[in-house]
């Protein structure tokens, strides 16, 4: 009897447990027009899913559209029931996309991802920049006027033109009467207005006003007022374009220069200070990147909150690891064979290649992931599309800055007064006292790690493989030829002019054609002038 | 104590058979063996992309033992490095056939190293099996390919691209390495584009050396080249190594996916490895193969290769799948002709079908080219693909490209009477 009273208790609270599931799933599955058609396998139904998702206007649908351009909105595969989902592997935490609060968790094998092409994502795109016109960030409203200035949608106008009233931002209102305006010329519009909507368009710098307006200046535009507005709207863009692009073209030289410079410092020491060929001086950058690559694995398992000072701190471990390696390569190897430049030349050779087959054989022949910390990612807008990107201007910041630091050494210690004293005369400065095996040592150790200090800042610009040390190798003998052997300030020149050159002679000639007019040139100009830009003067030279 | 030495005995027994099986076994794999070529190279600049083919031809012969040999002998891999340099490719297939007598090579990537060892192969009489996708125009009677033909990959990337779903571009910016690949598929490709009614205003084409690795004024380039007021995409031929800084140019550049997407014929699973692809979801890459399809052959493949290579970070890629193909092929060949005799082999390699790792069946055609399906994939923050597009069924690889004039009227056909890689009329065999 009792057993009996047991179980019916038993039963009820199953039941009442049961029912309370029943509603709570029934709310989590209270439903938005077009949620269900997400999850379908046509793109075209999900694209209607998205209309339907927007027009309803339900406060979550920015939301949930968000979260499926970014893709973080799963469906689970036993039910089809929507959820945003945020984790990885076994533990993915869900957020209910009606009601936004989270609602449990679940493995990745019982979600699956809602697909999303670009097709999608730029309705999505449309759609957001429509909800987010009134949204309480500046940012996000200024993206959102972009977006539409991208995508110009008329359905659009009315809910612009109330934003743009209440809107206080100097920028965001720029971007929205630019946004208007792409609206306003279209054929349907009449004549006075879309001319207007032309001259706005005109006086903007937006990379895409041009090709707003490219269509208006052909013969597919009936009206010839409008085409004559167009053409001179365009001609102004164009020639103020001229301009920013020239800054473009000078800054893309300088930091190609940047790069050549950072890869060349290191050669400028030990090739044109110490006179030694080393053709391993590629691998002691390609050293540098993979020190990078190992000290972000290690922030990325032990602190990855601290990831943007991964390259701080591998700077000073690339410049220990390489510089170490080259005393251990200038002792064992190089000391043996100076005076000797054919026979180093191919040691070194040798050494390039132990030393890439090395870093194959531990890390894997495949490319490494090195990550851009955030303050490296991204690009400062110039004007009409023309960019700067920050990766490149930190890289042209770091190879000043490395050259500078290169220079005081050598100027102001007394190590850096050692190493001239050795290199001027080498006999005098033995009877001074000068060690001058240990200077020899201290000397190829600093070049090699200054081209370890170099491999960090390649590593966020090229491959980490263990080829990224021969690509650089012939470009870093060409700067310090060029520059003048044993003259740092002959790199600094050499390096940049060299990227400059090359930087404006590749649109003209292509990449291909624009390499080889250089390394011609400056075998011309070797010829003419044997010691480069700047050549040093005395009778230290001439023995 | 009798049942304890009858069981003594039979220990001896178990344990002399044992003895004398091991024995004749090693017996067996010392002069009974069927040996494969490994013609890929494990250092230089290719090692890259080479070493993991090696590695997963490894895995399939060790496979292929597992399941008892070939003709009930072990399969032996013989493996040679040519170490990313053309000519030495010639010299290790040379040792490969004659000295080390393989009965078949699997090897090659670039078009150029293919090109050096097709004549050793020819003057030999033997068998090469070619895994990359490749810019098509060359049919040999002894080589098989098993990646795909522009018309596999490239053709229909580019029809993915005018589509409607693939964003109705109709200005081209196609992008390359200089070398004969990218050229060659590029040719292809504006004879393509303009019998679509696309002019050479719309196109713009670019080359690029090697290893490239500043991008800054191309991308520049090519973004003022879509902001011309026409739908604009980027078709990339661009090769290996300059892949990872052109991709970490355009994420700076903040060229997005939705506005200007980019679809590239050499950029796999393992050449994204080593990119952070969170700025580049949407570009688009076109393959037969991607890690990312679900069906229970290629769950079996990634499974049985992250056991082979013992890390599951590793990824699976479209040659790999090439030489999963091309090699059961040839085991079915083999098992087929009953030997291992290149001529007969060859024979019994056309109408061979292997079921696909993303569905559908492979078969080897007589031009030596496969059909395969085609796949568009979108790439993700993972790393992976999506596929966004595929074809119905499979496409037969065509050697000789129907847009190139001179190539068009070229047909390629290994069976009787046809002997010819590039005939127009037919030759018999006899006259050949």
């Amino acid at each position: 009897m009792r057993d009996l009273i047991k179980f019916v208790a038993l039963f009820l609270s199953a039941l009442a447990f049961a029912s309370v599931a029943a509603v709570a799933s029934a709310q989590a599955s209270e439903t938005l027009p077009g949620l269900t058609l997400l999850s379908e396998k046509s793109a075209s139904k999900r694209a209607k899913g998205i209309e339907q998702l927007a027009d309803s206007g339900h406060p979550s649908a920015a939301t949930i559209l968000n979260a499926m351009a970014e893709g973080d909105l799963y469906f689970r595969k036993r039910d089809n029931q929507l959820f945003i989902a945020t984790g990885s592997g076994d533990a993915f935490v869900l957020t209910d996309p009606v009601s936004l609060d989270e609602v449990g968790t679940a493995s990745g094998k019982e979600l699956k991802k809602v697909r999303v092409n670009n097709k999608l994502r730029r309705l999505i795109r449309g759609f957001l920049g429509g909800l987010n016109l009134t949204h309480s960030d500046a940012k996000v409203r200024l993206e959102a006027a972009s977006n539409l200035l991208k995508n110009p949608d008329p359905d659009q106008r009315t809910i612009l033109m109330k934003a743009l009233e209440k809107e206080g931002d100097d920028s965001v209102v720029r971007a929205m009467s630019l946004a208007i305006a792409a609206i306003d010329i279209r054929p349907e519009v009449p004549q006075e207005k879309r001319i207007a909507a032309v001259t706005t368009l005109g006086d903007s710098d937006a990379s895409e006003v041009r090709a707003l307006l490219t269509p208006l200046t052909g013969d597919a535009e009936n009206d010839i007022e409008v085409r004559q507005a167009a053409i001179i709207a365009l001609d102004a863009v164009e020639d103020r374009l001229v301009l920013y692009r020239a800054i473009g073209g000078v800054f893309q030289g300088i930091s190609l220069g940047s790069v050549l410079l950072l890869a060349a410092i290191g050669l400028a020491i030990t090739f044109g200070v110490m006179g030694v060929i080393n053709m391993a001086h590629g691998e002691m950058v390609m050293i540098g990147a993979y020190v990078t690559f190992v000290i972000q694995e290690a922030f990325r398992s032990a602190a990855p909150e601290y990831f943007g000072l991964s390259l701080a701190v591998a700077v000073p471990a690339a410049f220990l690891a390489s510089g170490m390696i080259g005393i251990g390569l200038e002792r064992s190897v190089i000391r043996w064979l100076y005076g000797r430049p054919l026979e180093t030349l191919l040691a070194t050779w040798g050494v390039s290649l132990i030393l890439q087959q090395a870093v194959r054989s531990i890390f894997g022949p495949t490319n490494r992931e090195v990550g851009n910390p955030e303050w490296m990612s991204g690009a400062m807008e110039l004007a009409g599309g023309v960019l700067l990107t920050y990766n490149r201007i930190w890289i042209i910041v770091f190879a000043l800055a490395v050259l500078f630091g290169v220079w005081a050494l050598i100027r102001f210690t007394s190590i850096g007064l050692e190493m001239r004293a050795v290199t001027q005369n080498r006999r005098m400065a033995n009877a001074m006292g000068i060690r001058s095996a240990r200077v020899d040592a201290l000397t190829f150790g600093l070049g090699s790690g200054v081209a370890g200090m170099a491999g960090v800042a390649l590593s966020q610009i090229d491959n980490v493989s263990p080829n990224l040390g021969q690509s650089y190798i012939i470009d870093s003998f060409m700067v310090v030829v060029f520059g003048g052997v044993g003259n740092l300030w002959g790199t600094l020149v050499g390096a940049l002019s060299l990227g400059v050159v090359n930087k404006f002679l590749e649109p003209v000639s292509g990449a291909v054609l624009a390499k080889i007019i250089v390394l011609v040139a400056i075998i011309l100009f070797i010829q003419r002038r044997p010691r480069g830009l700047f050549a040093l003067k005395g009778r230290a030279v001439e023995n | 104590m009798k049942s304890g030495s009858s069981k003594l005995k039979r220990w001896a027994a178990a344990g002399l058979m044992t003895g004398a099986l091991s024995f004749s076994s090693a017996l067996a794999s010392a002069q009974e063996t069927i040996k494969v070529g490994i013609l890929h190279s494990l250092s230089g600049t290719m090692a890259i992309s080479e070493t993991t083919l090696k590695d997963a031809m490894l895995m399939l012969i060790e496979d292929q033992n597992a399941k008892g040999g070939l003709l009930g002998k072990k399969l032996e891999a013989v493996v040679v490095d040519p170490a990313s340099n053309w000519p030495l490719f010639a010299e290790k297939a040379r040792e490969l056939i004659s000295k080390e007598q393989v009965s078949a090579v699997f090897g090659c990537w670039t078009s150029v190293s293919r090109k050096s060892v097709l004549p050793v192969f020819e003057e030999l009489n033997s068998m090469l099996f070619y895994p990359v996708q490749y810019e098509g125009e060359e049919s040999s009677r002894n080589v098989f390919y098993t990646g795909a033909a522009p018309n596999q990959q490239a053709i229909p990337a580019v029809e993915y691209l005018m589509s409607e779903d693939g964003g109705g571009a109709t200005r081209f910016a196609l992008l390359g390495t200089d070398y004969v690949y990218p050229r060659t598929t590029n040719k292809i490709l504006r004879a393509f584009l303009n019998a679509k009614g696309i002019s050479d205003a719309d196109i713009m084409e670019e080359y690029t050396p090697f290893g490239h690795s500043d991008w800054q004024t191309i991308v520049s380039r090519v973004k003022a080249f879509a902001s011309e007021g026409k739908k604009t995409a980027v078709v990339s031929t661009i090769n290996g190594d300059a892949n990872v800084p052109f991709y970490k140019e355009l994420a700076n550049q903040g060229v997005k996916a939705e506005d200007l997407p980019v679809v590239a014929f050499s950029v796999g699973e393992e050449e994204l490895a080593g990119i952070d692809t969170g700025p580049l979801v949407g570009h688009l890459a076109a393959w037969n193969y991607f890690m990312s399809v679900e069906t229970p052959e290629n769950a079996d493949f990634i499974k049985k290769w992250h056991a082979f290579i013992k890390d599951k970070k590793r990824v699976t890629n479209d040659p790999m799948e090439a030489h999963y193909i091309g090699f059961k092929m040839w085991v079915q060949a083999v098992e087929q002709a009953g030997t291992t005799d290149v001529d007969a082999v060859r024979q019994a390699m056309y109408g061979q079908k292997v079921k696909n790792l993303t569905g559908g069946v492979a078969v080897m055609n007589v031009n030596h080219h496969l059909s395969k399906p085609v796949l568009i994939g979108e790439v993700q923050a993972d790393g992976q693909f999506e596929t966004v597009w595929s074809t119905d069924g499979v496409v037969i690889g065509d050697a000789w490209s129907d847009f190139i004039p001179e190539s068009a009227k070229l047909t390629a056909d290994w069976t009787y009477p046809w002997v010819c890689g590039n005939c127009e009329k037919p030759k018999f065999a006899a006259s050949y």
